[in-house]
């Protein structure tokens, strides 16, 4: 019976095992930021404690961080969280890509860039969209402070291994659909608890076609549908994409070898199996109040005569109350004030150009404020080289420094309440965006279009595809 | 952390599926550095009106559910965010055990690891808890060593915990600890296992 990546990658990280306990698992890479670390490393000081592999260990900070003039924090407690995490990489003697640093963004999106996650590694940091890391063939899960503090102490966890799901997508994508409308689609259609308790091999053509980029959007993602966990086998564009970055394996060719062995098996068994029919999957918008409140753009709202149960029902009436909408409402019919491109999900150099490309020469609608934040200072760097920031700054978007900003707004990124935000982040929960605020996800192509438009319209149906 | 052995206390219905970790603490309450004093931010989004006031119809406003420490709830309660706040916040507040047909993964880790016990029934187990713990006080007593939930009117549940998390909150050890009592086998396992460099 043949090995799926999930269990060789598991298998090869267990330290100890022993009778009605959880494995002993080894971590390989853990990634730290200001929110869920403080009380993490003062636990280590009380006992007088030391991190047992700074090496192993990568800190930066990035939820509250300023996307303007970024070294003003007029939020006293958000700059003592700041100022907590650069003592503590000192104390502990963990590097960190502070506010200076040129390695400075969002935890998911350094990682990758920076060659720390690599394929095989099991990969832990105190933030549920970790599984974004999976893209690389890594099994990388989102952890709280105690395990946080845990790792830190012993550079391991104890945890029972998940069951094991293949998502099969069959098919190839339409033109003009999105990694993000994959993802979507796929919580969508089975749920925000589908995945609980499972790590998911996301497989198929329409995976294997796809770049690191857009593999890293529907694993970030994996944990809105429930799961701990996401990944992709590892392949030549995983290796091509990691070639030559700072911290990626200086004997590539010898790491390369080993990564070509974790790829599942051709008879691998999994726990549960699901089909996605990818020729089915057009443009997604969210218009509830969890990932799973979205429809197809050419779609409506449901209505209250479509819930199957008295609590389905209850929730739909609370998500259309606090969403200011209507059942069986026209998704094309939802008027928007604020567009946010950005965050974990989609705040990278090919989100950035989907979205410019729509941009380009056009005009954002005057009731609309957009805001553009890259996902690192790398990523903005290489955005204002290709010309990017001009085509977003021409239209009328704010072109801002990279950090987590609106996803949850921590910072001075905020949507007012009542008003619509097209986001191209991952939660769509009450309050997310700011107190009373009104989220709809979807991918940067129909973020940027949202903006010009003022509601949402079919990327496909733009000029730019013709 | 000290030992869970029994608790008898008050239940407070929260009859609500996919209750996230953002409405259990919203973000503009995480910026701390401490694990204490987030009670007063949990639900704050529901628990007060844009005034500042308390939210009267907010299930923990009422004024039977007040001094309650067993919150019952609907599924995949704690989804969303990783972060610990939400089990701290809710323990502030004064809960010590969060009833629920099922929960999500992270939260449910974060529970335990405070000593705070998440525990899965039925469905038609937890409908029963919400409707007996709606509109009116309703005592519970929760067993870990036997595994059961009761009330003082013959209704009895019983659930079950992983052997290891059992042990682990019983005696209220220290996770760490334990695992540095392993510290040879993870030098083992590091001189094995070097990375290609």
């Amino acid at each position: 019976m043949g090995k799926s990546i999930i269990d060789k990658v598991w298998d090869k990280h267990i330290v100890h095992q022993e009778e009605g306990k959880p494995d002993l698992l080894y971590i390989d890479l853990h990634l730290v930021h200001e929110v869920t670390s403080p009380q993490a490393f003062s636990g280590l000081r009380m006992k007088n404690r030391k991190v047992r592999r700074p090496e192993n260990t990568f800190a930066t900070m990035d939820h509250n961080i300023p996307t303007v003039n970024r070294t003003v924090i007029d939020d006293e407690v958000a700059k003592n969280q700041m100022t907590t995490l650069e003592k503590n990489c000192i104390e502990f003697g963990v590097p960190l890509a502070g506010i200076d640093s040129p390695d400075q963004g969002i935890v998911h999106v350094i990682g990758p860039e920076l060659g720390l996650t690599q394929p095989g590694k099991t990969i832990v940091c105190g933030d549920s969209h970790t599984s974004t890391h999976g893209a690389f063939g890594a099994i990388a899960f989102g952890i709280g402070t105690s395990e946080v503090e845990h790792v830190l102490a012993t550079q391991t966890l104890w945890q029972s291994k998940p069951k094991t799901m293949k998502l099969d997508f069959k098919g190839k994508l339409s033109e003009g659909v999105s990694a993000k409308d994959v993802i979507l689609y796929v919580i969508a259609k089975h749920g925000i608890g589908f995945g609980t308790g499972h790590i998911i091999e996301y497989c198929g053509e329409a995976i294997r076609g796809m770049s690191m980029d857009e593999r890293m959007t529907i694993c970030n993602m994996s944990i809105e549908g429930g799961a701990r966990a996401g990944l992709v086998s590892p392949d030549e564009t995983t290796f091509a994409y990691l070639k030559g970055r700072k911290y990626a394996p200086k004997n590539f060719d010898q790491a390369v070898e080993a990564w070509k062995e974790l790829a599942s098996d051709e008879d691998a068994v999994y726990d549960a199996v699901i089909e996605i029919d990818a020729t089915d999957i057009e443009p997604m918008v969210s218009w509830g109040t969890n990932p799973s409140m979205t429809a197809k753009v050419s779609d409506s709202i449901p209505t209250l005569a479509d819930c199957a149960t008295e609590t389905d029902k209850r929730a739909l009436e609370s998500a259309l109350q606090y969403m200011g909408l209507k059942e069986g409402q026209r998704i094309e019919d939802i008027q928007i004030q604020h567009v946010f491109i950005g965050s974990c999900t989609n705040s990278r150099i090919e989100d950035l150009r989907a979205a410019a490309e729509v941009a380009k020469g056009k005009k954002v609608h005057p009731s609309v404020r957009a805001l553009v934040v890259p996902g690192s200072q790398q990523i903005k760097i290489q955005a204002e080289q290709e010309g990017l920031d001009k085509i977003f700054i021409n239209a009328g978007f704010e072109w801002r420094d990279s950090g987590c900003s609106m996803c949850l707004s921590m910072n001075n990124d905020v949507v007012p309440a009542g008003e619509h935000c097209a986001s191209t982040s991952n939660r769509n929960f009450e309050g997310r965006q700011g107190a009373g605020a009104r989220t709809h996800l979807v991918s940067p192509a129909m973020a940027a279009n949202a903006a010009l438009y003022g509601k949402f319209v079919d990327v496909r149906k733009s000029e730019i595809l013709n | 952390m000290s030992g869970f052995k029994t608790h008898t206390g008050k239940a407070v219905a929260l009859d609500r599926v996919n209750v996230d970790t953002d409405q259990i603490i919203p973000k503009q309450f995480l910026k701390r550095i401490e694990k204490t004093g987030f009670g007063q931010f949990v639900f704050y989004g529901w628990r007060y009106l844009e005034d500042g006031q308390l939210n009267p119809d907010f299930e923990l406003n009422q004024p039977e559910n007040q001094g309650a420490s067993i919150l019952v709830a609907n599924d995949n309660f704690g989804c969303g965010s990783s972060r610990e706040h939400a089990p701290w916040a809710l323990q502030d507040f004064g809960f010590k055990v969060v009833i629920a047909p099922s929960f999500a993964d992270i939260f449910f880790q974060n529970c335990l690891k405070n000593g705070m016990l998440p525990i899965r029934l039925e469905q038609e187990k937890v409908e029963y808890l919400l409707k007996a713990a709606k509109n009116q006080p309703y005592e519970l007593t929760i067993n870990l060593e036997e595994e059961t939930v009761s009330d003082n009117q013959g209704f009895s549940a019983s659930f079950t915990v992983s052997p290891y998390w059992k042990k682990m909150l019983i005696n209220g050890w220290d996770e760490i600890e334990i695992t540095l009592q392993l510290d040879e086998a993870i030098s083992k396992y590091e001189q094995e296992n070097v990375p290609v460099k």
